[in-house]
């Protein structure tokens, strides 16, 4: 789960790490009365999980309340890359004297944190890492020992943080990995960790990742969790708890197993069709199971046909079937339903189809053969 | 021989009184496997079908001599009875359960490297030698006995092949599922290097998804310290970037963890990557001649 910038901030306070003052608004109405209360000149900035929204317009300096009033209107309902503007952050400006970059994060490769600093902050840090890897701080950190001070030192020292800043930094550094630690995040990253003009050290950005697995253990965290899509099937896979990623296609997908069902994405675009969502029905897939990822599929207007692929384990295909035959029962979908059925209980299954189906499903034997099926016929139907 | 699961297997299930560990434990039980012990804290004396239950995996070991443990305890259990399991001395601990965080299992992959214990999963399916024995959730009816191993992060996958190549008349040695998760205890280099040494196994096919570098680094691997030939699979080619294809582990960060890349990486080390499972079939049945 991404947290937004000011979910972010607020969550490094409770940490004890320097942020600016701020206040969240909705409104215009809301911005400019928190301009006023945070007083002096403020700081606009959109709220959307997108890289670039300074260069986008989105980020915008107001001298006064008015201005802040005025920035605000101008920056909510904005599209940044695709993404509506909802929610503004108000915050004191900030006198920079210099801007750094650190984060905490989990290293997936290493499988171990990985805290990083460096003093050329305030860009994009992949950039940094390639043209400058010397200017990049890394160091590992064992989880059953933890992040301890000299750790930090390293990396201070290695950073080349300018010697007033490094008390700070080494504190925003113990600080990042506590929150890391606390939250079970998979990232903490400040771009840029500023030092000011009166020496302090403060979070000017943050970007937090949440483990979604661990959110059982802070329901403060699964409370800010939003529904950040506007896609419909997407919600609606989200509301039912089927696993569903919207693409562009137009050859609706569901199986039972991430696996199979990232590979009959592949096989649609080697029949060369264009795959219209992944939907992982699970590897249980009884038939309510079924009914409800269909359910999500045919509601997809852009969808010209369906590809079914299962692979019966502990999934029995007769059970498909019969969730199938529910479905269109009560969905009455018309568009061609291409069916690959094997393993366990699949003649059965088969025979299910073939005896009640309407015209409109059809049998393929294979993965390959269902995918050609499937291709030829949404092609058909546009 | 096979490798990890055979007929010296001596397996405890914990959580083998819950609906999906029961129902688990009876199949492997019926396929041959010797199952010796469930835990369940609090139903010490009870059994299941025969099978004695325990408070505690230590106390089963101590009673049976389990040297293999299967998992099934929901999330927020599993990564106690993961320590539980490694406390007790048990050599193979195969993770079933889905879900587990993240910083657990930093924790858990951190402690594992201080021994010489084994984890498979979590989020795994387990791991079958045809004919011997099977630990875990796979449909055994897909598999035979024969000379293939095959080691994967998908379960539904690894069916698809394994009954691509049974349709060709070739079996496996063993199958191993390591498991959807960007954790995992057991990687894709520790199995292969255990087919390597496994002189039942002529052939690996090793079935790899989108996310994380681990397909990468067994591809280095592979050329360096493999006789035995490997052809690969990677499932996810028309996955977007920062979308979750159902694993947990299966999302492309940024612009790393691509199937193409992972393809790609493959074929420059010379290991043939198929396009889909059954051009790995084909390929498979090609490389036995």
């Amino acid at each position: 789960m991404d947290l937004f910038e000011y979910q972010g901030k607020q969550l490094f306070a409770k940490y004890g790490l320097a942020v600016p003052s701020g206040e969240v608004a909705d409104t215009p109405e809301q911005a400019k009365a928190a301009a006023e209360a945070i007083g002096g000149t403020v700081v606009v900035k959109a709220q959307v999980q997108v890289g670039g929204r300074g260069k986008a317009g989105g980020i915008k300096l107001a001298k006064n309340a008015d201005e802040a009033y005025a920035e605000a209107d101008n920056i909510l309902g904005m599209d940044i890359k695709g993404h509506t503007v909802k929610r503004v952050w108000i915050e004191a400006a900030s006198d920079i004297k210099k801007e750094y970059y650190a984060s905490v994060t989990f290293d997936r490769s290493a499988k171990k944190p990985l805290v990083m600093l460096s003093a050329m902050g305030g860009m994009d840090i992949e950039a940094v890492a390639e043209e400058h890897p010397e200017a990049l701080a890394r160091l590992h950190v064992d989880p059953l020992i933890g992040f301890q001070p000299h750790h930090g030192r390293w990396l201070v020292y290695h950073a080349g943080i300018d010697e007033p800043a490094q008390k700070g930094v080494l504190d925003a550094l113990m600080k990042s990995y506590e929150a890391f630690i606390g939250l079970e995040a998979t990232l903490i990253e400040i771009n840029p960790l500023i030092w000011t003009a009166d020496d302090r050290v403060v979070a000017l950005d943050a970007k937090v990742s949440i483990d979604n697995n661990a959110l059982y253990r802070h329901p403060d965290l699964a409370e800010l969790q939003e529904s950040v899509t506007d896609d419909p099937q997407e919600r609606m896979a989200q509301e039912r708890g089927v696993t569903y990623v919207k693409l562009d296609g137009d050859v609706g997908i569901m199986g039972n197993g991430a696996g199979i069902v990232m590979s009959s994405l592949d096989v649609v675009a080697l029949a060369g069709g264009k795959p219209a969502n992944f939907l992982d029905a699970g590897g249980g897939s009884n038939a309510e199971a079924v009914a409800t990822a269909l359910e999500v599929l045919l509601s997809d207007p852009k969808v010209k046909s369906l590809m079914i692929n299962i692979f019966g384990g502990i999934t029995r295909c007769d059970q498909v079937a019969e969730g199938l035959l529910t479905a269109l029962d009560t969905l009455g979908a018309t568009l061609p339903i291409v069916v690959r059925l094997d393993g366990t209980a699949a003649p059965e299954g088969r025979a299910i189809i073939a005896e009640r189906a309407p015209a409109n499903v059809v049998v393929e034997p294979t993965m390959l053969s269902a995918a050609k099926r499937a291709v030829e016929l949404a092609k058909e139907a546009s | 021989m096979s490798i990890l699961v055979n007929n010296d297997t001596k397996l405890v299930v914990q959580g083998i009184t819950g609906r999906e560990g029961q129902f688990h434990t009876l199949r492997n039980k019926a396929y041959g496997t010797n199952v010796v012990a469930g835990v369940t804290p609090g139903k010490a004396g009870q059994d299941v079908d025969g099978i004695p239950v325990f408070n505690t995996v230590r106390d089963a070991v101590e009673a049976t001599g389990a040297n293999t443990s299967m998992i099934f305890v929901p999330p927020r259990f599993a990564t106690d009875a993961i320590f539980e399991s490694l406390d007790a001395g048990i050599d193979l601990t195969i993770t079933i359960t889905e879900g587990i965080p993240a910083h657990d299992m930093m924790r858990v992959y951190t402690h594992l490297g201080r021994g010489d214990q084994r984890l498979l999963g979590p989020n795994c399916p387990g791991a079958i030698s045809p004919g011997k024995a099977t630990v875990g959730i796979m449909p055994t009816d897909v598999f035979t006995p024969g000379r293939v191993g095959i080691v994967s992060r998908s379960g539904t996958l690894t069916y698809q092949i394994s009954k691509e190549i049974g349709d060709m008349g070739i079996g496996q040695s063993t199958v191993v599922g390591i498991g959807g998760d960007p954790i995992v205890g057991s990687s894709f280099i520790d199995v292969l290097g255990m087919f390597e040494a496994d002189p039942e196994t002529d052939l690996v096919v090793m079935v790899g998804e989108i996310g994380g570098d681990e397909e990468e680094k067994a591809g280095a691997f592979i050329a360096e310290n493999m006789k035995t030939p490997v052809v690969g699979y990677i499932a996810g080619f028309q996955a977007p970037p920062g979308k979750q294809m159902g694993h947990a582990g299966a999302i492309i960060t940024g612009s790393s963890g691509t199937a193409q890349g992972k393809k790609d990486a493959l074929e420059a080390l010379g290991v043939r990557v198929g396009t889909n499972p059954t051009e790995v079939a084909e390929i498979v049945r090609e490389q036995l001649g």
